[in-house]
């Protein structure tokens, strides 16, 4: 992911939206929309433009999408949307019931909206993978632009580190402060003062193991499929769709799949957290 | 120099791929899911109403039910309580009957016991009053001769 201004800035000043190699090609897809400008890819303080906007946009979508169900709700007969809606919550919801024996008036909204954003995210690398970036720079000289929120690292650690602030507070409300802190102390070795350390370094890099895990899982997924879809762009136009055909039906079982584990795992974690074990 | 037109049109042709693969795999059963879920939730109301409208009517019924068992029993309790009436009245008659028929019984028997009572005091009388007359004069008188004049004076006594 390293970034190469030079390639996008053309001798004039402009931005040149075609790529001279397969190389620089594929260096692009990869590339993030950065502010500040050629900041470098691995400063912590660099935003990724493209990702935030493309990930709010869907985060509005499914919003918009749930709340028109949400009104247009009735007791009766539930028609098409409400209907759709209406099988994605049951589906959630017990997804959630069958893992996670506390009270789900938080867990399974927070599931659902879990498991909505991540399948959205994902279904962004379905999108024809030249089509967004290629338009918005010719048309608005949008230099990089990436779609699949997923595929950026950020997005997914973003979500996970959410997902462990929320396994701590699990964790407190569960089994109480006290609880939670004992725990830390004298699990998995035992009580005894001398084993204080390696328990508390050990449940540390448990509990910092789940979000990477979890954000790791879904990147890796979506970054290496992107970078399948980038490859089969570069091979002749005419036989594209055979590989890129199979490797998007293929996609039919990843994006929901990834979607499904991330929040199945979410839930699991914070069922293990809320409960004394 | 990529993009070109051509690498936009492969992409297109992978999208149209999986654009089909949707439309003929992944939609039909999904609606057909919906379809379902939407058939079972409009029976499962349509049940419920019908369940609702026969609760209605077997109350109607068992209210209409019980009305009717009220104003039987009533009228049976009305019954009873002229019979009752009338058995009563009857057993009142039929007690003043007996009286009356042991009083008249009592009151012949009592007749019957005065006059003969009264017959064997006159025969007693009649028998008393020719022993008095036979030691009045002393002489016996024939029974035979003077029968018709005792009876007499036995009957006025």
């Amino acid at each position: 992911m390293a970034s190469n201004p030079e390639l996008i800035e053309g001798v004039e000043g402009t931005t040149q939206c075609q790529m001279p190699s397969a190389d620089a090609y594929v260096v692009h897809h990869i590339t993030n929309l950065r502010m500040p400008k050629g900041a470098d890819s691995m400063d912590p303080w660099v935003w990724h433009v493209d990702t935030m906007i493309v990930s709010a946009l869907l985060g509005l979508f499914f919003l918009g999408f749930l709340y028109l169900a949400a009104r247009r709700a009735s007791a009766g007969v539930p028609g098409g949307l409400q209907n759709f809606v209406e099988m994605l919550v049951d589906f959630v919801d017990n997804s959630v019931k069958e893992s996670f024996h506390g009270p789900r008036k938080f867990v399974a909204p927070l599931a659902l909206t879990i498991f909505g954003l991540v399948f959205l995210w994902n279904l962004m690398d379905l999108v024809p993978v030249d089509y967004v970036p290629y338009a918005l720079c010719e048309f608005f000289g949008v230099p990089y632009f990436r779609i699949v929120p997923s595929a950026d690292i950020n997005a997914p650690f973003g979500l996970s580190v959410t997902v462990l602030l929320l396994i701590i507070v699990y964790s407190i409300k569960g089994k109480g402060l006290g609880g939670f802190g004992k725990e830390l102390f004298t699990h998995p070795f035992g009580k005894n003062p001398l084993l204080w350390i390696p328990n508390v370094l050990l449940n540390i890099v448990e509990l910092i193991a789940k979000p990477v895990s979890l954000a790791m899982r879904l990147f890796g997924n979506l970054y290496a499929a992107e970078l399948i879809f980038v490859l089969i762009a570069l091979l002749p136009w005419w036989i594209q769709f055979i590989p890129g055909g199979a490797w998007a039906i293929f996609h039919i079982l990843v994006v929901p799949l990834q979607a499904f584990i991330f929040m199945t795992l979410t839930i699991v974690y914070l069922s293990l957290a809320y409960e004394e074990h | 120099m990529l993009p070109s037109i051509w690498t936009l049109i492969g992409q297109a042709g992978t999208f149209l791929v999986f654009i089909f693969a949707v439309m003929k795999f992944v939609w039909p059963p999904l609606t057909q899911a919906m379809e379902e879920r939407r058939q079972k939730i409009a029976e499962g109301l349509a049940h419920s109403e019908e369940a609702e409208h026969a609760l209605e009517r077997a109350n109607a019924e068992a209210e209409e039910l019980i009305r009717d068992a009220r104003r039987k029993a009533g009228e049976i309790i009305e019954q009873a309580s002229q019979r009752g009436n009338q058995l009563v009245e009857q057993a009142k008659e039929d007690a003043m009957g007996e009286r009356d028929r042991q009083v008249a019984a009592a009151e012949a028997e009592i007749r019957q016991a005065t006059n003969q009572a009264r017959e064997a005091l006159r025969e007693r009388l009649a028998e008393l009053a020719v022993a008095g007359a036979n030691r009045v004069i002393e002489k016996e008188i024939d029974p035979q001769t003077h029968r018709a004049m005792l009876d007499k004076l036995a009957a006025e006594l």
